[in-house]
């Protein structure tokens, strides 16, 4: 068995800059802790056959901690990235992109400082830095993605997502289009996955990555909530729950699953358990570009609901009394299963 | 006696640096600083937050059945913290009281939160300070000293030296870092299986869960809890050799990151046989939670009391981006028990933001200035990342009393059952001689043992209701036109309020308060720092680098031990304008690919 090289030993590592300082609370990070298909060490150590090598400068378990300027410090791998001594790098960003235009000075976010004013360097100009640089930019998570909760109305900072902020059809200098993987937080596996992709693309063993309209990987946004729910048999049956403690369809109490891509309730939270509608929470659609405003209030049914439902209400119950029928039958055991002297299976017994 | 801080003198000798951002931590904080390198001191900090989102502003208007969804996504590492917060709150607003299973499923989701988030802190994040490769860079002769010296419980642990125990911490390699890191996905399935997902739940209502409450949900969790058990009967004694050998390699290491014993915990894990989630009955129920509130005050415990506690609550400025709210409308002026409410008080805050240049003589920061108000003085408590602040007020209130879990008046008794392969343990947390780094790390340790062993009790009473056919999880309700509502929590860093007001059917105000703003706050109003800043200004210098190689890794000790919730930032020139330009070659994730 001789294994393929991905790439020459000496080529350089991949690096991986992860900016978490948008508008964000560091669930993205802290959810991708939680992947294991494949999970963080598996990546970082290439424990997959033909990932290339990477090196990664990631907040949130970085190693490094020394002082700016001095030994170790974290933040000089980026200013690295905008100088080009490291190619290749992708570009994770975390949290919303914050209109810094709006105010007259100051820093709705900031990531390092800049040494010639002291000031932060605002998260805005790290991507206007570092984007062009480079080999793929990443957003994670919904803010990141299109805006997210703090892109809500009424909020002070004018949030964006990451294509608002750059343009919808930015490419990097490799011809590849921003990707999104939106969630709140992202599903662990469904980022860890979509990052393993990019690197054996860079590798050179996969092809474009595979995107739709709004930048999401298509093998995993394809489908909605509900084509995955297992509460969707309910519905079917026009069973709707009243209550939240139900084990019914919530559509009538506030899912919006039937219109929201998102694979949670088919590929479960993490290591197939948990999930929203499916486990007894309604689907909030904290993947979409429309969330969270379209939305809300979140515990209200999704006007389009009340339609469908009734309809499913009517023919359900007539599926519900034939399904009864049948459920019956079949909870009945054939009657040559019995005791005594005489086989009635319908085999003759030559003896 | 409290360490005094000295002020920074003329200047001369004096090193300015800055970690920004500091890693290992969540969110976004800054630390500034002043070091003495004669005297191996940190002589000046300052704590900044650069990062601002403006929850506050953005809830106005909006329906207040939708707050804890919205809340929740205030932080990433506990944000089901305040989204049970948030579900307190409304609860009392509403004035629904769950069913008890549905509070025995948000305790054992809770305690899961603790499990886990503590776990990951404490072996990935803060551990990396304490593992082979970050001593030999910045005390080899402490390494050394490792390396000879016998772990006292390596019976307990299976690690012979304390050398080893360093090495199983180093990132990636370690061995014990990667066994953590599955710990802290099977304790977030724990989770999953109660609020649905982490860290924004799915589940969790106002009025109770929507989880199903079968046989099968108690079994799978139960199944894990008592894996972590068995964990844990290894790791309390691991982290007790670690960290006592530090007070024995480094004497006078006690100094570092040590403060003035002022503590808050606001009390957590209500009890649904007595918690009807009233204000009038607040301070009743507040005192049959299973973590005690309290304020501790130089050893001694001031309150138990959730009224007064709130009460006290008062919200500074001094050094951050906001202006001033006096004169502005106030929205509570009394408290349903009629008590006069501050106007400084959150229920009556206003978020006004004025983002501005930084500056260290004047605003710095994002985060305010919260204090609790004696009558006297506005203190500024901190949480110590936590565990220390509630162990410390359990304890002392010697109320918590449900056989796997005892407080005595001075320590609190862990009692854990028999697990596959080791025997019924007993652990005790003493309270320690300092509010200090190394102390607040132990106390993390401690307190995992006790969210597992509360966690055994609600899953024998949330399964006893199961049994008994009791299997209603929520509870129907309706929202006021007026109300006001409080949620006090303890999210897994600390102190955490939530104080929303209500009118017209909408949330006209509504203010969160997590334990990081109290730890991260800056100078306020009176001048007096934050716990960061006066905790790492108190901090004296071990490591034995050289300015030019010098990591900080006590100011990093110091910081980390308050488990801090946002990005860091300290600027370094040294004396004289010279800036240090000495990098490192990078380790840790880097390089370690095939």
């Amino acid at each position: 068995m001789v294994q393929e090289t991905p790439a020459p030993a000496e080529d350089p590592p991949i690096h991986i800059l992860w900016i978490n300082a948008g508008l964000s609370c560091d669930g993205d990070s802290v959810s991708l802790t939680a992947a294991m298909q494949p999970s963080i060490e598996e990546i970082v150590t290439g424990a997959l056959p033909g990932l290339p090598k990477i090196a990664v400068h990631w907040p949130l378990i970085d190693f490094e901690c020394g002082p700016v300027g001095g030994a170790d410090t974290f933040i000089e791998w980026f200013f690295k990235g905008e100088r080009g001594e490291i190619d290749p790098f992708v570009l994770v960003v975390e949290g919303s992109i914050p209109n810094e235009k709006i105010k007259p000075e100051g820093y709705w976010c900031g990531f390092g400082d800049n040494p010639e004013t002291g000031q932060p360097i605002t998260t805005s100009e790290w991507i206007d830095r570092l984007a062009p640089k480079a080999l793929a930019v990443v957003a994670i998570g919904t803010c990141a993605t299109y805006g997210g909760i703090h892109a809500m109305e009424g909020n002070p900072t004018g949030a964006m997502g990451l294509p608002d902020y750059l343009g919808w059809d930015w490419t990097s200098k490799a011809g590849i289009p921003i990707v999104c993987v939106p969630g709140c937080p992202i599903q662990p596996d469904n980022f860890s996955e979509t990052l393993t992709y990019l690197l054996y693309q860079a590798a050179g063993s996969a092809p474009m990555i595979p995107l739709d309209d709004k930048l999401r990987p298509t093998w995993l946004f394809g489908q909605t909530v509900h084509e995955g729910c297992d509460r969707a048999g309910y519905y079917e049956q026009g069973q709707f729950a009243k209550t939240y403690d139900s084990p019914k369809c919530l559509v009538k109490l506030g899912c919006w699953g039937p219109v929201v891509k998102c694979n949670v309730p088919k590929r479960g939270w993490m290591a197939g358990i948990g999930g929203c509608p499916n486990v007894g929470g309604i689907c909030i659609a904290c993947t979409m570009p429309g969330f969270p405003d379209k939305f809300m209030p979140f515990m209200d049914e999704p006007p389009g609901a009340k339609l469908s439902s009734k309809a499913s209400g009517a023919y359900g119950a007539v599926v519900r009394r034939l399904r009864s029928v049948t459920g019956h039958t079949v909870d009945q055991e054939p009657k040559w299963r019995h005791t005594g002297e005489k086989l009635t299976t319908g085999y003759r017994p030559p003896w | 006696m409290a360490p005094k801080t000295q002020p920074a003198g003329d200047g001369s000798g004096l090193v300015e640096m800055a970690w920004d951002p500091i890693t290992r931590i969540v969110g976004s904080l800054g630390i500034h600083t002043k070091i003495d390198f004669k005297q191996k001191r940190v002589a000046e900090c300052y704590s900044t937050s650069s990062v601002f989102r403006g929850y506050s502003v953005f809830m106005r208007g909006k329906d207040p059945r939708d707050a804890h969804f919205i809340t929740s996504r205030i932080c990433g590492i506990c944000g089901d913290n305040h989204a049970t917060c948030s579900v307190y709150a409304q609860n009392m607003a509403y004035g629904v009281k769950p069913p008890p299973l549905g509070d025995w499923i948000i305790n054992l989701g809770e305690s899961a939160e603790y499990m886990f988030d503590h776990n990951i802190f404490q072996e990935n994040l803060v551990g990396v300070d304490y593992c082979e490769k970050m001593v030999r860079e910045t005390n080899p002769g402490v390494l050394e000293l490792a390396e000879r010296t016998p772990a006292p419980h390596a019976g307990e642990h299976g690690y012979k030296t304390i050398a080893d125990i360093m090495r199983s911490l180093n990132p990636i390699e370690g061995e014990f870092y990667r066994e953590a890191l599955q710990v802290s996905r099977y304790t977030r399935e724990m989770f999953c299986l109660m609020e649905g997902r982490h860290v924004h739940p799915s589940t969790l209502y106002p009025g109770g869960v929507g989880t199903i409450g079968s046989v099968q949900l108690f079994t799978d969790y139960m199944t894990r809890l008592m894996r972590y058990v068995e964990f844990m009967k290894r790791v309390v004694p691991l982290h007790d050799d670690l960290f006592d050998f530090f007070y024995e390699a480094l004497p006078g290491y006690e100094e570092v990151g040590r403060r003035r014993v002022l503590l808050g915990c606001w009390g957590a894990l209500n009890d649904p046989e007595h918690c009807d989630y009233t204000y009038a009955n607040m301070t009743d129920w507040g005192r049959k939670m299973f973590v005690t509130p309290g304020v501790v005050v130089d050893g001694k415990l001031v309150t138990t009391d959730l009224t007064e506690i709130n009460l006290g609550i008062r919200i500074l400025l001094g050094s951050s981006y906001y202006d001033d709210w006096q004169g502005q409308e106030q929205f509570v002026t009394h408290d349903p028990l009629g008590n006069p409410v501050d106007p400084r008080h959150p229920w009556n805050q206003h978020t006004i933001p004025a983002p501005q240049k930084r500056n260290f003589d004047d605003k710095y920061s994002w985060v305010m200035s919260p204090r609790w108000f004696d009558g006297k003085d506005h203190l500024a408590l901190d949480t110590g990342g936590g565990p220390i602040a509630r162990l410390w007020a359990t304890a002392l209130a010697g109320l918590v009393d449900v056989g796997y879990v005892q407080a005595t008046g001075h320590s609190v008794v862990i009692n854990l059952p028999r697990t596959m392969t080791k025997p019924e343990t007993r652990f005790e947390w003493k309270i320690p001689k300092w509010s200090n780094a190394l102390e607040r790390n132990r106390a993390r340790t401690y307190f995992q043992a006790y969210s597992a062993a509360i966690a055994l009790h609600c899953a024998e009473k949330g399964l006893a209701e199961v049994r008994a056919g009791r299997t209603q999880t929520w509870e129907k309700f309706e929202v006021p036109d007026e109300a006001v509502g409080v949620g006090f929590t303890e999210a897994v860093r600390g102190v955490l309020s939530h104080h929303m007001v209500i009118r017209d059917g909408k949330i006209a105000n509504y203010h969160p308060y997590p334990p990081t703003p109290w730890n991260a706050s800056t100078r306020d109003t009176y001048g007096t720092p934050g716990p960061y800043e006066d905790a790492v200004q108190n901090t004296p210098i071990f490591e034995e680098n050289t300015p030019e190689n010098f990591k900080g890794i006590d100011i990093m000790r110091a910081v980390r031990s308050f488990d801090p919730c946002l990005p860091c930032g300290v600027h370094m020139y040294v004396g004289g304008g010279k800036t240090v330009k000495t990098m490192h070659v990078p380790t840790g994730l880097s390089g370690l690919g095939g």
